[in-house]
């Protein structure tokens, strides 16, 4: 083959190459991406996002073509696994975790043409959106339950990361908890990881020999459910309903719902109308969700109701003034009313009555 | 009858080159069965899996950055290896490397910066990693504590002092207290407008040659080989097993120290709580798959990558699940020793007497 020939034959190929990709373009779904940091099945974080994918599916008939990438860790390889998606036409891309966010902007600045959207982080781009659910607003309803249900007077709390979602959690847990039984006692074990089923079954085990006969966590897998449910105590599950590992333990559950808002925002995409913003969603939006409450008196379940509700119509703030913090300081009141989105979002300090030292 | 694996007489020199390459057919051919038996299109599944990653110069050079950091550590682990040291704490010796430059990049942060800002990072990066290697080689060598063990401990001990660090002293003040520092003014320099291929991976390629030089050309690279196959033989000549091991805990954690700036001032940019996906480790398998010789250290670490990204592309463009990149990667690491297994040992069928009665039974 001459040298004229070659370049026939490639300019051919470009040319159809173009033209292909033109009519595949016109025709084609609006590829949407997703990033999890868990593997699909961990029943907590990221089976949540992929029922929230599979929602979005279900929303677009035809329209819409998912693709999700699971067990992606939080250091190099994210920016990588990012750019994939978004070289492969990916025009929609959810990151779901909050180690993603340099990463994601990043390839975000190399793509101007797609859009991202990045869960709890706080950096935006013109193509970079943020989005969050108000969980704590879930916290200090379980707290009033694990108040009442508890006999010990001894809840056991499993955190992962002292970062201000897991510290506003844990506030919001005791807030409510001492609204009803204001000496509650709380034991935080930090396992430093949101995905262990060992070592999350390790510490249900320590803190329910150290008496509590409640158990909370802020971790993803189901183990605390199962151990509470061998031990014949009480526990709330965690981003999902997990009532199948406990059917008499599970009081209620914290579910993250990301089905509204991930439809929404595809819809936005199919519209053209989508638009960089931050959105922090809670039991209003329907992003934060309580499971039926079980294994409780009705009393207890209605006082639950009562509050999901003032919550919910923003009668009533999980962190209304005063707060004071475990050196007896009276936090500053940004909101009026009660402490603002940004005190809540940077939450560093444990409020009065949690008997145990943040991390630093 | 009875399979055994009877010792060859003499081991093939041209099966020792080729026994790789068949491994990695085999692995081929195993994956085409996976991916028919999954319903997927098997060359298609093939193309998008082995070969796709290597077609675009982009992912050409995501295959060069993801491999960098194996390549760095298995070179160092390769060396301890060969002189019967067995550092498994290569992953807290990373750590470290990445804590030290990062206090380097922190204290210049917002006052100075260039290229001598980044030469003392990766400085103190290797002096960190050989800091941190040379504890498991002192407990060796003063108290026969055995480096397997103190070794990987220190790993778990490195995680919580970063961990503390991104937590504490170093958080970023801005970053609504999440544990993270702030992103380096300095950073590794990538080598191309586009595309993430670094200064570093060019950094690792001169070791993998220094290595090389190392191991088959100097007084010291023989001193090492002699000291892990014949100890008694070693002393005879002089060898100090003792300075052996400190020497080769020095280097390698020095490797995994550099390794760790580099990933932390390069692909990330930032100090932030998980720096490595169990590079530290999976540099391991880098190290046996290559050989424990440099080159192949390199060709090990670049086939590994491109498992890794190959894996992800499968997911994206196939959407296969992840789990089969691991059984790949799994099968990849079994061919490889099953074939070099059969370099050395012949399996043979012996009739009859299952009661072990022979010479070779008894065990």
């Amino acid at each position: 083959m001459s040298l004229k020939n070659l370049t026939f034959a490639a300019m051919t190929a470009a040319f159809v190459g173009i033209a292909g990709a033109g009519v595949a373009e016109a025709q084609d779904k609006l590829k949407v991406g997703f990033v999890y940091v868990g593997p699909v099945g961990d029943f907590g974080w990221s089976y949540q996002h992929d029922q929230g994918r599979k929602a979005v599916e279900a929303a677009f008939p035809g329209k819409v073509e998912t693709t999700f990438v699971e067990n992606v860790p939080e250091g190099p390889d994210a920016e990588r696994v990012i750019e994939t998606l978004a070289k492969s036409g990916h025009k929609l891309i959810f990151t779901t975790s909050f180690g993603f966010m340099e990463p994601t902007l990043k390839v975000a600045k190399r793509y101007p043409n797609v859009m991202f959207e990045h869960a709890t982080g706080y950096k935006r781009d013109k193509n970079v959106a943020t989005y969050s659910g108000r969980f704590y607003e879930g916290r200090y309803i379980i707290g009033q339950i694990a108040a009442k249900m508890s006999k010990s007077g001894t809840v056991g709390y499993i955190a992962s990361f002292p970062i201000p979602e897991v510290v506003s959690g844990i506030n919001a847990f005791m807030l409510g908890a001492q609204s009803v039984k204001p000496d509650m006692k709380i034991k935080v074990i930090w396992v430093s990881s949101w995905f262990d089923p060992g070592k999350e079954a390790d510490a249900a085990k320590a803190l329910i020999s150290q008496g509590a006969d409640v158990l909370s966590q802020h971790t993803d897998s189901p183990a605390a459910m199962q151990e509470a449910e061998k031990a014949g105590v009480k526990a709330f599950g965690q981003s999902s309903d997990m009532v199948k590992f406990g059917p008499k333990a599970q009081l209620t559950s914290i579910v993250d719902d990301w089905g509204p808002y991930y439809i929404k925002r595809v819809k936005a995409a199919l519209d053209g109308t989508w638009k960089s913003e931050d959105f922090w969603g809670g039991l209003k939006d329907g992003d934060v969700v309580m499971a039926p409450y079980a294994n409780m008196p009705d009393d207890v379940k209605a006082m639950a109701k009562a509050t999901e509700d003032k919550l919910r119509s923003g009668a009533m703030h999980a962190f209304t003034c005063p707060v004071v913090d475990q050196a007896g300081k009276t936090i500053e009141c940004k909101g009026g009313k009660n402490l603002d989105d940004g005190q809540v979002l940077g939450m560093n300090f444990y409020v009065k009555g949690i008997d145990d030292k943040l991390p630093q | 009858m009875r399979l055994v694996l009877e010792k060859r007489q003499e081991a093939s020199d041209l099966m020792a080159y080729a026994s790789p390459l068949i491994a990695v057919a085999i692995t081929f051919a195993f994956s085409a069965i996976v991916f028919a038996a999954m319903g997927k299109p098997v060359g298609a599944s093939l193309f998008t899996y082995f070969i796709e990653p290597l077609t675009d110069l982009n992912s050409l050079q995501e295959l060069a950055v993801k491999a960098t950091p194996l390549v760095l550590i298995a070179v160092g682990l390769s060396l301890c290896y060969i002189s019967n040291n067995w550092n498994i704490g290569a992953e807290g010796q990373y750590v470290m490397g990445a804590v030290f430059g990062s206090g380097v990049a922190l204290a210049a942060q917002g006052t100075m910066s260039g290229p001598h800002v980044l030469a003392a990072m990766l400085a103190a990066g290797i002096l960190g990693g050989m800091l941190w290697g040379a504890l498991p080689a002192l407990l060796k060598v003063r108290f026969g504590a055995s480096e397997i063990l103190t070794s990987l401990m220190l790993v778990y001990v490195a995680e919580k002092v970063l961990d503390y660090l991104v937590r504490g002293p170093w958080r970023d003040p801005k970053g609504y207290n999440f544990p993270q520092s702030v992103a380096f003014d300095t950073t590794v320099p990538v080598l191309f407008e586009s595309g993430r291929l670094h200064l570093g991976s060019v950094i690792a390629l001169g070791v993998v040659i220094a290595a090389f030089v190392l191991v088959g050309r100097t007084l010291k690279g023989f001193e090492l080989q002699v000291v892990g196959q014949a100890p008694r033989a070693a002393r005879f000549a002089g060898f100090s097993p003792a300075r052996a091991t400190l020497f080769v805990f020095a280097v390698s954690g020095g490797l995994a120290g550099l390794a760790g700036i580099i990933e932390v001032a390069g692909p990330i940019g930032q100090l932030q709580p998980s720096i490595s996906p169990g590079y530290g480790f999976t540099a391991i398998i880098v190290a046996f798959l290559g050989r424990l010789n440099p080159i192949g250290c390199l060709i090990a670490g670049l086939l590994l990558a491109l498992t890794y990204i190959g894996g992800e592309n499968a997911q994206i463009v196939l959407k296969l699940p992840l789990d089969l990149t691991k059984v790949i990667q799994g099968f990849l690491l079994f061919a490889v020793l099953a074939c070099d297994s059969l370099i050395l040992y012949r399996p043979r069928l012996i009739a009859g007497g299952s009661h072990g009665g022979t010479a070779h039974g008894a065990h």
